[in-house]
């Protein structure tokens, strides 16, 4: 068991381009830590370079208290799970689940005994003979997984761990996903551009772009106090509203706001969408467009003016030069 | 059935012309070297004029004859060491390597081999002519011992080795694009627990190309078989040392006069081909 530390690493590729820039990261032993940023942002990278795949330019990682940054992949006791699961077609689910300790020479035994033991704890123990082509997208995600377990590495990375699910299995394997990982205690990072999943899953986030973290903190923190503008309007499934007023930068969530006699905004309805228990209200307010939440059954209707106003303490500023949370 | 519209008998005729010429070139040479080889035919002499059929006469001759027996010999050695191993391991080796250089370094390695490749034999010979040669060889000069003729005292080790730089590039080729269809992240899986690279070819990238291994060893083998340009560098010589199969039927035809034997061996090694390329199926078809 260990955590992870990343410190001034930078990455950059042959063509020039620096993927992770400058970049210091801590990673407590036993975390479910997120990576999160829209795609070309250098979370791949950065998970690349903690696990060897990508030679870092500079900086260092260390795993424990071991420094890894010059060690091999198959050195670092990191195993990985790729998005699309890597898992070996022309082997059965068994000898996947025991690939890593066939490499080390384990005897044949054990191996079976690992991957007896291991699949059984996620679920796999009916498909240790099949191969990868005949199981489902959930049941190939677990079998990677129990590979990834059963190489009984010090951190597991996991990239775009759910993306290839159907939207209903993805809510199924997250919460699978979290259990396994509290029961392994193992230190976990995670690669993601879906703000809801990082939210979900994670102990903490960091909200990454052009290769520097803009907001490391817990889902609460980064939900609730956005540090710039940029992680305001990443985070959150209907965007924030950020209204300029002089020199400052207005932000607030739409769930947030609510109908007042008077308050923040004032305009004329002109778009409400259904969104299951409630409805995402647009309000016309000269020049800007201000979103709210509504209760199911509660809908404006279309034409009508009103007044949205919300508590003071999720009212956010921002800097207008900086973008940088002010208050 | 007739459905361009064109008739029956005008379709045969724009067809006719193709017919004609695979007919003339293709199936009568073949029918007739069939049947040459079941007949004493020879290119000059009574028997020229008045071939008599012998049956399985130049078979039997041919099985029994030293020579015949001997450039088989040479012919498997030269498919398995120039082709099967040689094209074969250092094809897959440079395509290995080359993934993960730069593009440039790349395309010029590539380029270099490929050179080899498309060069047309006589000039390619000549090339190695003049590396080769006893007194003013590159390849003597180089290893400061002029007085080797390479062709005359390691005639076969001179063709396998030739064979080799000559054929690698499509191996290369081959293998380069089969490699691409490996997925990277199953390699990477490989990398991250340890494996060696050793270990990464046999668990991992071998099972995806196994079934271009067996296309292109195939490939490789009946090109190699069937290779002329042995004659141009050694001319079977000397004393027969280097006579593989096409060289040997070629002197027995045109410079022996023995056509109806020559056609004979040339249908026994079409035979030793076809076996080789149905085991190759097999084992191609035991995959899927």
């Amino acid at each position: 068991m260990a955590g992870i530390t990343v410190e001034d690493l930078s990455t950059v590729y042959p063509n020039g381009v620096r993927a992770v820039d400058s970049l210091d990261l801590e990673i407590a032993d036993g975390e479910l830590f997120a990576l999160l940023g829209p795609s070309g942002c250098g979370k791949t990278t950065l998970l690349r370079t903690i696990a060897g795949l990508e030679a870092a330019t500079g900086g260092a990682v260390a795993i424990g208290e071991r420094d890894v940054t010059r060690l091999q992949p198959g050195d670092r006791r990191v195993a990985m799970v790729f998005q699309d699961y890597a898992l070996f077609p022309h082997m059965t689910v068994s000898e996947n689940i025991a690939y890593p300790l066939r490499v080390r020479g384990v005897a044949k035994a054990v191996q079976q005994e690992t991957a007896v033991r291991t699949a059984g704890g996620l679920s796999l123990g009916e498909l240790l003979d099949r191969r990868p082509g005949q199981l489902s997208g959930g049941q190939q995600q677990r079998a990677a997984l129990a590979r990834a377990v059963a190489a009984s590495a010090e951190v597991l990375l996991l990239d775009e761990p759910l993306s290839n699910l159907d939207a209903r299995l993805r809510l199924e394997a997250r919460t699978f996903l979290k259990k396994l990982q509290r029961e392994l205690a193992l230190t976990t990072v995670f690669v993601t551009h879906d703000q809801a999943e990082a939210l979900a899953l994670a102990d903490r986030i960091a909200v990454m772009d052009a290769g520097r973290i803009r907001q490391l903190g817990t889902p609460r923190e980064v939900f609730q106090r956005p540090a710039d503008t940029f992680v305001a309007n990443f985070i959150g499934s209907t965007p924030m509203n950020l209204v300029p007023r002089g020199a400052e930068i207005i932000g607030v969530r739409p769930e947030y706001l609510s109908p007042a006699r008077e308050g923040l905004f004032n305009g004329v309805v002109s778009i409400v969408e259904n969104l299951g228990v409630t409805s995402l209200v647009t309000l016309d307010c000269g020049e800007d467009q201000i979103g709210y939440v509504v209760p199911e059954d509660e809908e404006p209707a279309v034409g009508a003016v009103v007044t949205v106003d919300a508590p003071d303490t999720r009212v956010l500023r921002y800097d207008k030069e900086t973008g940088l949370l002010v208050r | 059935m007739d459905s361009s519209g064109l008739g029956v008998r005008r379709a045969v005729g724009f067809v006719a012309p193709a017919l004609v010429l695979i007919g003339v070139f293709l199936v009568f040479p073949a029918l007739w070297t069939l049947y040459i080889g079941i007949t004493d035919y020879q290119l000059t002499g009574p028997a020229a004029a008045d071939p008599q059929v012998v049956g399985a006469d130049n078979l039997v001759e041919a099985v029994r004859d030293p020579l015949f027996t001997n450039s088989v010999w040479l012919t498997a050695l030269f498919v398995l060491f120039s082709a099967v191993i040689g094209q074969n391991v250092l094809g897959f080796g440079l395509a290995w390597s080359l993934r993960s250089v730069s593009p440039w370094l790349r395309r010029t390695a590539e380029g270099l081999v490929l050179l080899s490749w498309i060069l047309p034999s006589t000039v390619v010979a000549f090339l190695w002519f003049a590396v080769l040669s006893r007194d003013t060889g590159t390849l003597g000069l180089l290893l400061g011992s002029p007085q080797t003729s390479w062709l005359v005292e390691y005639p076969m080790t001179s063709l396998i080795i030739f064979n080799v730089w000559r054929g690698t590039a499509f191996s290369m080729l081959l293998y380069t694009s089969a490699l691409a269809a490996v997925p990277p992240s199953q390699v990477e899986t490989a990398r991250l627990v340890g494996a060696s690279g050793w270990q990464t070819v046999r668990d991992v990238v071998f099972p995806h190309i196994r079934g271009h291994v067996l296309t292109n060893t195939l490939l490789i083998s009946l090109w190699t078989a069937n290779d002329f340009t042995p004659f141009l560098l050694t001319s079977g010589g000397p004393n027969h040392r280097s006579e593989v199969l096409p060289v040997l039927i070629y002197r027995q035809a045109l410079e022996g006069g023995q056509l109806g034997y020559a056609s004979a061996m040339s249908m026994l090694l079409l035979v030793g081909n076809l076996v080789v390329a149905l085991v190759y199926l097999r084992l191609l078809r035991r995959r899927a």
